[in-house]
């Protein structure tokens, strides 16, 4: 069974949002991977994502594209990703783990195997960037079979009638894309956001998570206040990549109090809505 | 490798006669070519491409749109292109080939068919801003062509690899007052310049219009691609019963993201006494890895919006392609082909560049021609299949395009300093 669900549940009550790191795995090295996923729940994250490294990341911008190509370096695929929640599971039974990433790498699994091997791994949401609800049916229905959730994208350009029917093939939560472009991109109005929020929910009934543009604390505030999850991708996968942590495991110590540091803060900035 | 997607497939071809087969009816509601096609894109990108669907379904059938698009094609690109009995070709190949003259298009390829077309659709859904990915660069110099000519601003995405040896091209994107872009992600190649132009896409999708290349893409553009490209094979089927009072035996067209092959093909899809062929890359050697041929040696896979056959690694990431021709060096190919293949109305094979880069040489030789080092590949082909058919037989080739643009490349190729 997913852990997703409950998860939104017990934070609605605690009225609290959802602090979801996004991170690609592999990068900076496939063995820093799990290190890095304990790190971040140290710091405050309720859910992590992890990226599927693809040859061809069409949907992601330059920093997280980069984060592709360092993975790839290290010939990271779909079996080594699950291997990595498997892993994080050993020691973490709690904080639901999804998967982002593109269409062929599962295909080249097989969807039947992915679904069986994700279960086993632990694993609990698949987000196909490029796998909108028109092309998702074979996939989605092999992940509710093992009680994985299908999870989905809305954008500024999805019309109500495609929210509603996204509502029904999707379950978890709703990822909205808060900006027109790739990851990474900048500047987010956070009033226009609250309205398209509303509107999202009333449509659908899932919680809302907020991804795309959200960079440092202050905006995570700010989208936390309206927003059910507050998602961090680019802004993380620069300090990786600043971090120039790479192979030596030396580094790696360091990068691990780096980004936990860095989800404190962003938790405390969150976590004043619930004091206010 | 059993899936019971490849067993549906095999159930159709039970089913099928290519002589009463309705190809028209394909792609369907979908974009589905059998299992191939369809919509894999972003869900940002998903209103636009359902906008585009619709404008498409309308003006394909508008009488005006129609004749505006042929009053383009006649007076501006030149159509109806030439067919030309290749004399001295067919001695020496041992059939008798017939050339059908892309080369002769304004902008030197069967490209700007295509890209009047997307133009036109662009200009009535009132975007101001058009992007192209490109190659070789041809559908990148006819995409800045016809943006010059409608006023659109023009930016196209090229791998920095095909931008360092394609620089005619470059300059001619340039002056036509295009921006072109090199870009080095990836293998710096079209795969990556597809990438790019999708980001683009996705962040200036408000006004901006994508003009695809190629007959590759999420639905509509496989099929609107080949709707505008189809143009060629119409001709050529008329120009060959008006000239030899038949049909032709084969028709050889090489394939990349196969937008000159659908063209000619089309119109012959019901012939089925006329057997189709398409050239594919086989860089050096389909048994080295080194190559471009992923309806000869890939498999089905997801990439660039589509479903269709792909070269790719047991991961599913792609793989590095390699070809000596710009145009003809992707991972991919466009849908209807991956299904004309499983269908079995295609034939496809691979090519090597050095068997392209000795029908480049018989094409200049015996007709004085300079082809295109992507049509070349369709030459060497007709090569190999002529003596099979014997000099009784007509073998039809799409010389898809000029080569001024590669001779850089082939003096490279032979240690040739200009």
């Amino acid at each position: 069974m997913s852990r997703i669900s409950p998860l939104f549940e017990q934070l609605r009550q605690q009225n609290r949002t959802a602090l979801i790191p996004y991170i690609t795995a592999g990068d900076p090295h496939p063995d820093a991977t799990v290190g890095i996923m304990h790190a971040l729940v140290e710091g405050g994250a309720d859910m992590i994502e992890l990226g599927v490294p693809f040859s061809d990341p069409m949907a992601d911008g330059p920093v997280i594209a980069s984060a592709h190509e360092r993975a790839l370096a290290h010939h990271v695929g779909l079996i080594h990703v699950l291997d990595m929640v498997k892993s994080f599971r050993e020691t973490n039974l709690k904080t639901p783990v999804i998967l982002m990433g593109y269409q062929n790498p599962i295909e080249a699994m097989g969807i039947d195997r992915f679904a069986e091997l994700a279960q086993a791994a632990g694993l609990d949401g698949v987000l196909t960037v490029d796998l909108p609800p028109e092309e998702a049916e074979p996939a989605s229905r092999a992940y509710r079979a093992v009680g994985i959730d299908p999870i989905f994208l809305i954008a500024p350009t999805t019309h109500a009638e495609r929210v509603r029917h996204i509502a029904k093939v999707a379950s978890g939560f709703i990822y909205y894309v808060s900006l027109k472009g790739v990851t990474g991109a900048a500047n987010l109005d956070t009033d226009a956001l609250a309205g398209r929020l509303q509107e999202i929910r009333s449509d659908c009934g899932l919680p809302v998570g907020v991804g795309f543009g959200i960079r440092n604390a202050e905006t995570a505030a700010a989208v936390g206040k309206v927003a059910d999850a507050v998602i961090i991708g680019s802004a993380l996968v620069q300090l990786i990549a600043d971090s120039a942590a790479g192979a030596n495991t030396d580094n790696w110590a360091a990068l691990r109090q780096k980004l936990q540091d860095f989800m404190a803060q962003i938790r405390v900035a969150l976590d004043q809505k619930t004091q206010n | 490798m059993d899936n019971p997607e490849n067993r549906k497939i095999n159930s159709t071809i039970a089913a099928f006669d290519a002589a009463t087969f309705n190809f028209a009816q394909y792609p369907d509601e979908h974009g589905r070519f059998g299992e191939f096609g369809g919509k894999y894109v972003a869900e940002t990108l998903m209103e636009a491409i359902g906008e585009l669907q619709d404008a498409y379904a309308t003006f394909r059938n508008d009488p005006e749109f129609i004749r505006e698009f042929e009053t383009d094609l006649r007076d501006y690109v030149g159509r109806p292109s030439a067919m030309y009995y290749a004399a001295r070709m067919s001695e020496a190949y041992g059939a008798q080939i017939w050339l059908k003259r892309e080369d002769l298009n304004h902008t030197g390829a069967h490209k700007i068919n295509n890209a009047i077309g997307q133009a036109l659709l662009a200009k009535r859904l009132g975007k101001t801003r058009i992007i192209a990915e490109t190659g070789a660069g041809q559908h990148g110099v006819a995409t800045a062509t016809v943006a010059a000519r409608l006023g659109l601003e023009c930016v196209v995405y090229m791998g920095a690899e095909d931008v360092a040896r394609q620089q005619p091209n470059v300059f001619r994107m340039k002056l036509l007052g295009a921006k072109v872009v090199p870009v080095e992600s990836g293998t710096r190649t079209l795969k990556d310049a597809l990438n790019e132009a999708m980001r683009d896409w996705v962040t200036n999708v408000d006004n901006t219009f994508y003009i695809i290349g190629t007959v590759a893409g999420p639905h509509p553009y496989p099929q609107m691609v080949r709707d505008f490209q189809s143009v060629i094979g119409k001709e050529a089927r008329a120009q060959m019963l008006e000239k030899t009072d038949r049909l032709p035996d084969a028709v050889v067209a090489c394939v990349g993201g196969g937008s000159n092959a659908i063209g000619i093909f089309h119109a012959f899809l019901n012939d089925k006494d006329v057997a189709l062929y398409g050239a594919e890359a086989g860089g050096e050697g389909v048994a080295t890895g080194r190559h471009a041929a992923p309806l000869t040696a890939g498999r089905p896979g997801v990439l660039h919006g589509n479903r269709t056959y792909l070269m790719e690694d047991e991961n599913g990431q792609i793989i590095g392609t390699h070809s000596i021709s710009a145009g003809l060096d992707y991972p991919g190919v466009g849908p209807e082909h991956s299904w004309l293949k499983d269908l079995g109305r295609v034939t496809y094979d691979a090519i090597t560049d050095a068997e392209a880069m000795s029908a480049f040489h018989d094409v200049m030789r015996y007709e004085g021609i300079i082809p295109a080092l992507e049509s070349a590949h369709a030459f060497a082909y007709a090569k190999k299949l002529a003596p099979q058919y014997g000099k009784d037989k007509i073998i039809l080739v799409n010389l898809s395009g000029r080569g001024d643009k590669d001779i850089n490349t082939v003096a490279k190729m032979e240690g040739i300093n200009l």
